[in-house]
């Protein structure tokens, strides 16, 4: 069977083929991912295990830290922990996928000169690498929801939706930056600084509770307040209300990220392979 | 008439050099720095600060032409002639500047060899890594495991880390695998040229067979012009991003040695700027193939003549000889004749027969002498050029080693009983 794919290269041809062509390389998202995990649990002894101590003692510093000592309030009647580590979640997630993200395109140079497929796999690619992790931490969620003898509400199943905001949050900051990193160098050291700032100003040690009302709607401009509000707020549960005009705010601005993002990806995509 | 799968117009690609900034990477620092001379220039002058220092390289202008399916094509031309710019674009791993091409069928490129490998992942991992990056799907991966892992001789090595491979074992892995892509149109840039001598030989077999079994449609490019004029069946060649010329493999290429040696098989003088002294003037010197063809390849029978005239009284010649040399100076032979030349206008020849010479270029000089005495010696007064020959599909493709390539007399004795 011959197959009688017609391909059209042109300098500005908006390559309707783009977007079947990703569906024909899809396999890629997994192997690329695949790979990215597989070599780096190589030769050691703990292997995946690294995956679950990171969490596990991010959240013990911080419980110690911002819960006993600087005494910051809990939001309802869940524990300090349970509140620190539903927010350690998403945002672990989103900092670590934006930093794959951003020097994805960079680290796979050698492809990108090399090989044809399209390039918008590689960012999702660390992206879904970064999944994986996050889900390999929502697993200790368990025993620690277990040692505080606390059960989830029906909220828990909510926590997808919220996981897709920060994916996507993720994706188009780290396409938009991952694309200017190609030509500008500077950006390897931007992504670093934004994510020490956005910890401190995003809600993780903290209650967004504590946000004073008549900016509450403001706060909201960064998406991840919206994405940890509601990871608490599916995690906790009881006596946690949700600000639902801040997520409808968030959902736009994330919406609003994936989109530029794409769109700066695509336009500067064919001018990869010289530029790296 | 097959029809076509590969219709190029007009491809060009133009790169910019900048020659103040570093080349490579700008820093952000840097733009904006530039931008803010610019826009303080510009208030002071009313003028843009002039962007001279940029300069546009085209490594391809105007490229057009038209592969019909189960051509192998070659793509030829001297480093930095536009080939792998060429093949980059067809394999849509970097824009046109302009132009446009329509290609009809699935592409495998293989530009390097080992493309995606990662150290720490086993042999392996490597093997679906790399062949689904190539393009290749999971099971057609699985199909042909025990065939890529057979023709690259790593079994005992499959499950140790890559990182721990021998450069040979790397590169024989790596070519097995694209070695076994399956897809209409094969791109394919001079990656032969890698390991020892037995896999090249392996590697080139392997290129063979895909080429001649298949209604595949190729591009190659390679140095190697042996493997080019066995593989392929139609040529291009590429100078200083243009085609020079398109067409029979054959032919093409040797337009691309003639640019790259400057021959001249025939040399012709008038008297009073003749080469030569008092006594002895050189009118011309010529080689002449046989039957007059037009490209002299090893088995290409040779005349050289030489017309002089003897003009001094009383000088005779009675000894000519030969010296055949390559242009890097080293003698290949000598020949010489002991016949009377006398006043006046002579002329004399010297056949050199076929399958004697390697392919190489060679010049030629003449000596010409009374006794012992050399009364005038010619140094290089031709230059031509010897081709290799096609060869058959079970030879290896290297350079023919020796000076000469003499086609000796064998006898062979088969197995007997050994009493």
């Amino acid at each position: 069977m011959i197959n009688q794919r017609k391909l059209v290269i042109e300098p500005d041809h908006a390559e309707k083929n783009y977007w079947k062509d990703l569906w024909l390389f899809r396999e890629l998202f997994y192997i690329l991912s695949r790979r990215d995990i597989t070599a780096r649990y190589k030769q050691t002894v703990l292997g995946f295990v690294w995956a679950l101590i990171r969490p596990l003692l991010t959240m013990i510093v911080f419980t110690i830290v911002f819960g006993k000592l600087a005494k910051l309030p809990t939001e309802g009647t869940a524990p300090y922990a349970i509140l620190v580590f539903a927010a350690m979640l998403p945002w672990q997630f989103f900092a670590a996928s934006l930093s794959e993200a951003s020097n994805s395109l960079i680290g796979n140079a050698q492809l990108i000169t090399k090989v044809y497929f399209p390039r918008l796999i590689i960012p999702t690619s660390s992206v879904i690498t970064c999944c994986v992790d996050f889900l390999i931490s929502l697993a200790i969620l368990i025993p620690v929801m277990m040692y505080y003898r606390f059960a989830p509400t029906v909220n828990i199943f909510a926590l997808p939706v919220f996981l897709l905001m920060a994916f996507a949050a993720a994706l188009g900051m780290g396409l938009y930056i991952g694309s200017l990193n190609v030509k500008y160098r500077d950006f390897r050291h931007v992504v670093p600084f934004m994510v020490q700032f956005g910890l401190y100003v995003s809600p993780v040690g903290f209650s967004s509770a504590i946000i004073p009302e008549q900016y509450r709607l403001l706060y909201n401009l960064n998406p991840l307040v919206a994405v940890i509000d509601g990871f608490r707020w599916a995690i906790i549960g009881q006596g946690l209300s949700m600000y639902w005009p801040g997520f409808f705010l968030s959902l736009g601005v994330i919406s609003l990220f994936l989109y530029l993002g794409i769109k700066k990806f695509r336009s500067m995509e064919k001018s990869f392979a010289d530029m790296i | 008439m097959s029809d076509i799968v590969i219709k190029a117009e007009g491809l060009s690609k133009a790169y910019t050099i900048t020659h103040q900034r570093k080349p490579g990477t700008v820093t952000m620092r840097e733009a904006l720095s530039h931008r803010a001379k610019n826009a303080l220039s510009r208030l002071r002058t009313q003028q843009w600060l002039s962007h001279d220092t940029d300069e546009q390289f085209w490594a391809l202008k105007d490229v057009g032409f038209e592969i019909r399916r189960g051509e192998r094509v070659g793509i030829v031309g001297r480093n930095g002639a536009g080939k792998s710019t060429l093949l980059k674009i067809l394999s849509r791993i970097t824009n046109p500047t302009g132009g446009r091409a329509e290609i009809t069928g699935r592409v495998a490129s293989l530009l390097e060899v080992g493309t995606g490998f990662h150290p720490e992942l086993t042999g392996r991992e490597n093997i679906f890594l790399n062949g689904a990056i190539l393009g290749m799907s999971r099971t057609e991966i699985k199909n042909k495991f025990d065939e890529i892992v057979a023709f690259a001789e790593v079994e005992q090595f499959l499950d140790t880390p890559v990182k721990k491979y021998s450069s040979g074992m790397y590169v024989r892995l790596a070519f097995a695998v694209a070695a076994h892509l399956e897809s209409e149109i094969l791109i394919v840039d001079e990656v032969l040229a890698v390991g020892d001598a037995s896999f090249q030989q392996k590697c080139l077999g392997k290129m063979q067979d895909v080429s001649t079994q298949s209604d595949r449609t190729i591009l190659f490019v390679s140095h190697n012009v042996t493997a080019i004029q066995t593989l392929c069946n139609k040529g291009i060649l590429l100078t200083k991003g243009g085609i020079q010329t398109m067409g029979d493999i054959g032919s093409v290429v040797n337009e691309y040695f003639s640019n790259s040696h400057h021959c001249s098989m025939r040399n012709e003088w008038d008297l009073d700027t003749a080469p030569g002294n008092d006594a002895i003037r050189v009118k011309k010197v010529e080689v002449l193939p046989e039957s007059n063809a037009s490209i002299i390849d090893v088995t290409t029978p040779l005349r050289i003549v030489t017309d002089f005239l003897i003009c001094q009284d009383g000088v005779t010649i009675n000894a000519m000889s030969m010296v055949l040399k390559n242009t890097k100076g080293d003698c290949i032979f000598g020949t010489f004749t002991e016949c009377g030349f006398t006043q006046g206008l002579n002329k004399a020849g010297v056949q050199i027969p076929g399958n004697l010479l390697n392919d190489d270029t060679y010049t030629i000089d003449f000596y010409y002498a009374t006794g012992t005495t050399i009364v005038y010696l010619h140094q290089d007064c031709v230059v031509f050029q010897v081709n290799d020959i096609p060869r058959k599909a079970s030879m290896a493709l290297n350079k023919w080693a020796g000076a000469v390539r003499p086609t000796l007399q064998w006898d062979c004795i088969s197995g007997t009983d050994g009493s």
